[in-house]
């Protein structure tokens, strides 16, 4: 039997390289300055959904909510092997906490039904939540698997999973449809494949179709649309009158959770004593802790 | 409003009917929160044969544990243990939830905030209570869910103003454990459990749970290494300073991230929080997510080549070198003194 899988990926500032120039003065962050990367662990549930089907057959589609630019990572997605890649776009869900996000996730995923497997990374590294996929599921009234590090099998209309625990490890049977949520040791993400990348860097949205004609007559614009669908570099972008989704769940307006108050981190030059890296300062170090009472 | 929306609720998580640290440490918490809304705290506890370990709470201060005890519930499952969650909190309508940040927590707590449409935020390195005025309007009494974010460079302080039922997760050892020196008169009250086919889909097979052969917290000495390490090799020279002096090794994300050492030795925002007699700090820059977890240490020495490094601005002593050279002296200075 073969699979249809969906993965949700997301792009992220890249936290772990923020420079100086990132933050502003006031403790705020510069987003432009940020710059952007394929979610680690979005990018191994990907690579977990494409092994799925090269072992038994099927479909790996792929979304994303995010602003236009977010396409960029569709790309990525489709250079790794996705067959279809769908933009989830709109400036009223903007400023989404986890469960507005995956309100709209939810939402995308009916429209994208019918599927087996909804894959995620199980968290971002700009918030390392680990809420959207759990609660995405829970709107579904999907079964969820989270952790998981290893597909043992698919057989049927059931999978069995190796998800990672404290100290430990369980096998778990879950049945189709379900969400799973992967961990970053669960596969190393495939490169992406030349000939993909020569055929999929024209991939385009609806929107940057727009900017390639601009000053073009919209006639112009049905039939470049049309020639993209034809070809398969059409990335469908879904905005919230597409999903039909109620707004007073999307959006900052939507999100039970607020930012109160941000703080910039003060990294205060706190007393301390310099012990100088010698002999006699090793020696120094262990009578001042034998004073402190912690060797002795 | 309903008449309970003062009370603190905490997710007892146990294991073979063995509790979870963190929860007994929520609880802790809780209490304080609960003292500060003048409310009731309260537990959570689904399980089989658990008699004994709601009882356990009274210790730490819960009024009341709602208990769901039944021999399919034995170990957790996603499913039903949301529905049961989830239908307590549709019912009574706490005014806060907290859960451990542990994979049962992380798996179970968002489940449970979607469906009831609550505010949950991630990994809390503090929680108060505190009057607000958000957006020109006053709000009395909501649960501060302070956190660092943005990979470390800021601190932000989230509050949900408008959602009934205020939820956070916490890691383990953020919040210290402190049992009252009287158990509190409390009652146990039964929890109903139905068995539905839906709670099958997710079937366990197999389950291989280690006793943890750490505990960073008990440690009195922690020599704990980060990024600055260099490599996995290099890694290893902490281990020999430890086993001369007696402590545990711990790393910080990055060092775990690269691979010198195991998650389950990870201190920081996103492992444990630890605070020991004595924090050797090796290779450590010192980032926010990092000295949350153990900035409170009684001593802390740090060893960094940058003298710019943010962790000199927490630490007690410290040394500007190369962690390969200063090392083998601290261990040589040390054997030579006290052996």
């Amino acid at each position: 039997m073969s699979y249809h899988s969906i993965v949700m990926v997301k792009q992220v500032p890249d936290t772990a390289n923020i420079s100086g120039q990132v933050m502003k003065p006031d403790g705020t962050v510069n987003r432009s300055k940020l710059p952007t990367i394929f979610n680690p662990e979005d990018k191994v549930a990907l690579e977990l959904a494409l092994q799925l089907r090269d072992r038994y057959g099927g479909t790996v589609r792929v979304m994303t909510m995010g602003p236009l630019k977010a396409s960029d990572l569709l790309r990525d997605c489709l250079y790794m092997g996705a067959d279809e890649a769908i933009l989830i776009s709109d400036r009223k869900f903007a400023g989404a906490d986890t469960l507005a996000t995956s309100y709209v996730l939810s939402e995308a995923l009916r429209q994208l039904a019918p599927y087996d497997i909804v894959f995620a990374g199980r968290q971002a590294i700009d918030g390392d939540t680990a809420q959207v996929g759990p609660q995405t599921a829970e709107k579904l009234g999907l079964p969820q698997i989270t952790y998981a590090e290893e597909i043992l099998q698919a057989d049927g209309a059931k999978i069995t999973v190796k998800r990672k625990v404290d100290h430990g490890f369980e096998i778990l049977e879950g049945t189709l449809p379900l969400l799973i949520t992967v961990i970053k040791d669960a596969a190393t993400p495939r490169p992406f494949m030349a000939k993909r990348v020569m055929a999929y860097k024209n991939a385009h949205t609806l929107l940057e179709l727009e900017k390639m004609t601009e000053g073009n007559s919209l006639l112009y614009m049905d039939q470049l649309k049309e020639e993209y669908v034809s070809k398969g570099l059409f990335i469908p972008t879904l905005t919230a009158d597409d999903l039909d989704v109620d707004l007073e769940r999307c959006g900052l307006g939507g999100s039970p959770t607020k930012v109160h108050k941000i703080e910039s981190v003060v990294l205060g030059g706190g007393a301390h004593e310099i012990i100088p890296a010698t002999k006699d300062g090793m020696y120094a170090l262990i009578d001042k802790l034998m004073e402190d009472h912690i060797f002795g | 409003m309903s008449e309970n929306q003062q009370q603190v609720w905490v997710f007892i998580e146990q294991r073979e009917g063995k509790p979870a640290d963190v929860s007994f440490e929520l609880l802790s918490k809780g209490r304080k929160l609960a003292e500060s809304l003048h409310g009731e705290l309260k537990a959570v506890l689904i399980g089989h044969d658990l008699q004994a370990l709601a009882a356990e709470t009274f210790r730490y201060g819960a009024t009341e544990v709602l208990l769901a005890d039944h021999p399919e519930l034995k170990h957790y499952n996603t499913l039903p243990y949301s529905r049961i969650v989830s239908a307590l909190v549709d019912q009574h309508q706490p005014r806060i939830l907290l859960f451990g940040g542990t994979f049962i927590g992380r798996d179970l707590a968002p489940r449970v905030a979607s469906h009831t449409r609550s505010g949950l935020t991630a990994d809390c390195t503090d929680l108060q209570i505190s009057d607000v005025t958000y957006l020109r309007q006053e709000y009395s009494q909501l649960l501060l869910q302070i956190r660092p974010a943005f990979g470390g460079n800021i601190i932000a302080t989230i509050i949900c103003p408008d959602a009934p039922v205020q939820m956070a997760t916490v890691r383990e050892g953020v919040m210290e454990k402190i049992p009252l020196a009287q158990p509190v008169a409390g009652r146990i009250t039964p929890v109903p459990y139905t068995p539905d086919a839906a709670d099958r889909l997710v079937r366990i097979i197999e389950q291989h749970h280690e006793a943890s052969k750490v505990n960073l917290k008990a440690a009195p000495i922690i020599v704990s290494g980060g990024y600055g390490m260099g490599n996995f090799q290099n890694f290893q020279i902490l281990y020999d300073l430890a086993h001369v002096i007696g402590g545990e090794v711990a790393g910080t994300r990055a060092a775990v991230d690269a691979g010198f050492i195991d998650h389950v030795r990870q201190v920081g925002q996103t492992g444990v929080t630890v605070r020991p007699k004595l924090y050797i700090a090796c290779g450590i820059s010192g980032a926010i997510q990092h000295r949350a977890g153990m900035s409170d240490s009684n001593k802390i020495i740090a060893i960094n080549e940058d003298p710019d490094a943010p962790i000199f601005g927490v630490c007690h002593y410290g040394i500007v070198g190369d962690v390969m050279d200063v090392i083998p002296k601290l261990i040589d200075a040390y054997k030579h003194k006290l052996k």
